[in-house]
């Protein structure tokens, strides 16, 4: 299965990969409009110190831990993916305490969102990978599948 | 001192209706012209810190930036012009040398925009480079005057050593020191794919890149660093550096705090330490003393790498390529006072060495006229910037062309001519790590690779338009050219006619 990997050698720590999926996300059509004095709520994170930097999202495990932790039944794996369904997350966050990566976050209204890779929106593939100006995200098949 | 203050060059125009405060452009910048005012969410700017290098331009994702040339002016004056002035200004602020980069930048004639390229019409057919072959293939060295033949009657094949190029292009001298590693890296991998080489400066050659050695030109200049005995070997040629076309009669600085880690080690020089190549080489005083070293580097290599003597473009040049051409170097490479450089006193950038056509055009022609252009291969610098100037070249007498500007620009660089600060934004011409990792390689040599296989195809339908299917029927072929616009000497020099003639 395809998979969003972070090259943290080429991370440059521009962020730009938060704000190309929040862009993506946003349903807008203009970026400004989308993310112009309004909370970015990105699914993809720039974790950085004085020294590394690197995007992190979702790594959409094979045995996801947050799926087996949501009470709701909002998280599911479809096709590899684990997609988020909004109208059924009621907000406990246990995602977000059990995901060993910290990919999950909360997202507008209180509900949690993460990385679907973009497959639903008007991007069609993972804007992060499609705007990193350094390659340093890829968007690639590695094997390592089960 | 408010004398001393000079108003900034560049004004940072910000469109408040697109920006969104994402920082980019802050976090982008090494020379922090841009901060973020978190109170109001507003992005603010420090123009006098700006260089114009437009990394923030590229990437905003916005489009919410631009930079634009400040318009606050002194009184015109033709003669005492701003920069002038300014420059005036600033000297008399520090009471310093003043220092530039990159290739010379003024209105001096470029004469590849003079010059015109033939095509064939009726009488003789042009060639259709898509469905017929087409060789730009070049070899470079020393040819054999006449064919010899053993006791037998059999043709005796053996030839000097020889540099294979794909196609009559190099990328130039650019040492590991003044461009990062990663600019190095890209070099050394597109000509590899390419089939071309590419030169590694007076700066060694990092151990990581001996791999790479076929395609590896190793310079020996006059600070001598990074010379020993395997890093002769692991190049397929030698260079031994005269004079560069941005700086001739002088020689280099690479400041101690760009010296550091694998650049000290690569240079054999203790981290820290200024890297001063002298302006002569300090064995070198003679055409004789030139003969010493180019024997004494063949004796190192075993006489099976051709060595080049590389030399700037000066008043002379024709009888001190002659002197070369019997000195036993295989190659002459000339460069153009249009040539770049990571820093240099720009009143010498600005104001030494002639244009690198007519350089070209008097070497060749005093080659032949000598009965010696078979002794070596003539390579050309110093502002290549197209396929067309390649054409032009060969017809002129260039056996290839050494290309740097036109290669770091593939790489990223938008000639802010600003190397010196070591602050490259685009980490091409920096030591600095956080700065070296925005060039990563895979792009980079396959933006290389990218612009010579598309010169190579121009070259390809510039030839096929003459008639011409060989790029070696091309070379020294001066009846392809025309000169606009020049006058009867400038014409006599380069031996074309005018168009019409």
């Amino acid at each position: 299965m395809k998979r969003v990997y972070a090259e943290e050698k080429w991370c440059i720590g521009c962020h730009l990969c938060e704000y190309n999926c929040a862009f993506a996300n946003s349903g807008e059509s203009d970026m400004a409009k989308a993310l112009k004095n309004k909370p970015v709520f990105p699914r993809i994170t720039v974790e950085e110190d004085n020294k590394i930097t690197y995007a992190l999202s979702c790594r959409h495990c094979d045995d996801p831990i947050c799926v087996k932790s949501c009470i709701s039944g909002a998280l599911s794996v479809q096709n590899g993916v684990i997609r988020i369904d909004k109208d059924k997350c009621i907000g406990c966050l246990t995602c977000i305490l059990v995901c060993p990566y910290g990919a999950v976050s909360q997202g507008k209204n209180g509900v949690v969102q993460k990385c679907e890779l973009c497959l639903e929106n008007s991007c069609g593939e993972p804007a992060c990978v499609k705007g990193c100006p350094n390659r340093a995200l890829v968007y690639e098949e590695r094997g390592d599948d089960k | 001192m408010s004398v001393e203050y000079i108003y900034p060059e560049f004004e940072v125009i910000r469109n408040e209706n697109r920006c969104i405060c994402c920082r980019v452009c802050e976090r982008q910048c090494a020379n922090e012209v841009h901060r973020c005012d978190a109170d109001n969410n507003l992005m603010l700017s420090d123009e006098s810190k700006c260089v114009n290098c437009q990394r923030c331009v590229s990437l905003c994702p916005t489009h919410a930036l631009k930079i634009i040339k400040s318009d606050c002016a002194l009184r015109e004056n033709a003669n005492w012009q701003n920069d002038t002035i300014k420059e005036i200004y600033k000297q008399a602020s520090s009471g310093g040398v003043l220092l530039s980069s990159m290739g010379n930048p003024k209105s001096f004639p470029v004469y590849w925009d003079k010059i015109l390229i033939n095509a064939s019409q009726v009488t003789n057919p042009p060639i259709d480079p898509l469905r017929e072959p087409m060789e730009t293939k070049v070899f470079l060295g020393k040819k054999p005057d006449k064919i010899e033949r053993d006791d037998n009657g059999n043709l005796k094949c053996e030839l000097p050593p020889q540099l294979e190029l794909s196609m009559p292009v190099m990328f130039s001298a650019m040492s590991y020191g003044s461009i990062s590693y990663n600019a190095h890296a890209s070099l050394a991998r597109a000509s590899k794919e390419l089939g071309i080489l590419y030169n590694t400066g007076e700066g060694g050659l990092h151990e990581d890149f001996y791999c790479y050695g076929e395609n590896t030109i190793v310079q020996v200049a006059s600070g001598r660093f990074g010379v020993h005995k395997d890093y002769l070997e692991a190049g397929a040629a030698v260079e031994i550096k005269m004079g560069q076309g941005a700086k001739p009669g002088i020689g280099g600085h690479l400041p101690g705090a760009k010296i550091v880690g694998d650049v000290s080690r690569t240079r054999m020089i203790p981290e820290g330490s200024d890297a001063i190549s002298p302006a002569p080489h300090h064995d070198i005083y003679s055409i004789e003393d030139l003969r010493q070293l180019v024997f004494s580097l063949k004796e190192a290599t075993e006489y099976k790498k051709p060595v080049i003597v590389k030399v700037a473009a000066v008043h002379n040049i024709a009888a001190i390529a002659s002197g070369i051409a019997r000195s036993g170097a295989d190659i002459i490479a000339i460069d153009g006072f249009r040539g770049g450089t990571g820093a240099a006193p720009t009143r010498i950038r600005d104001n030494v060495g002639i244009p690198i056509e007519l350089a070209l055009a008097s070497v060749d022609q005093r080659l032949r006229d000598e009965g010696i252009r078979n002794n070596v291969s003539l390579v050309v610098g110093g502002s290549i910037r197209s396929a067309s100037d390649v054409i032009k070249a060969v017809a002129l007498g260039a056996d290839a062309c050494y290309i740097a500007t036109a290669a770091l620009l593939a790489l990223g660089c938008h000639l802010c001519r600003t190397c010196q600060s070591g602050k490259c934004n685009w980490g091409i011409a920096t030591q600095n790590p956080d700065l070296v990792k925005r060039l990563n390689p895979d792009i980079g040599s396959q933006r290389l690779i990218n612009l010579m296989t598309a010169w190579n195809h121009e070259i390809k339908e510039l030839m096929g338009g003459m008639g011409i299917n060989s790029i070696e029927a091309l070379r020294g072929n001066r009846l392809m050219l025309r000169g606009v616009g020049l006058t009867g000497k400038e014409l006599e020099i380069l031996g074309i006619s005018h168009a019409g003639e």
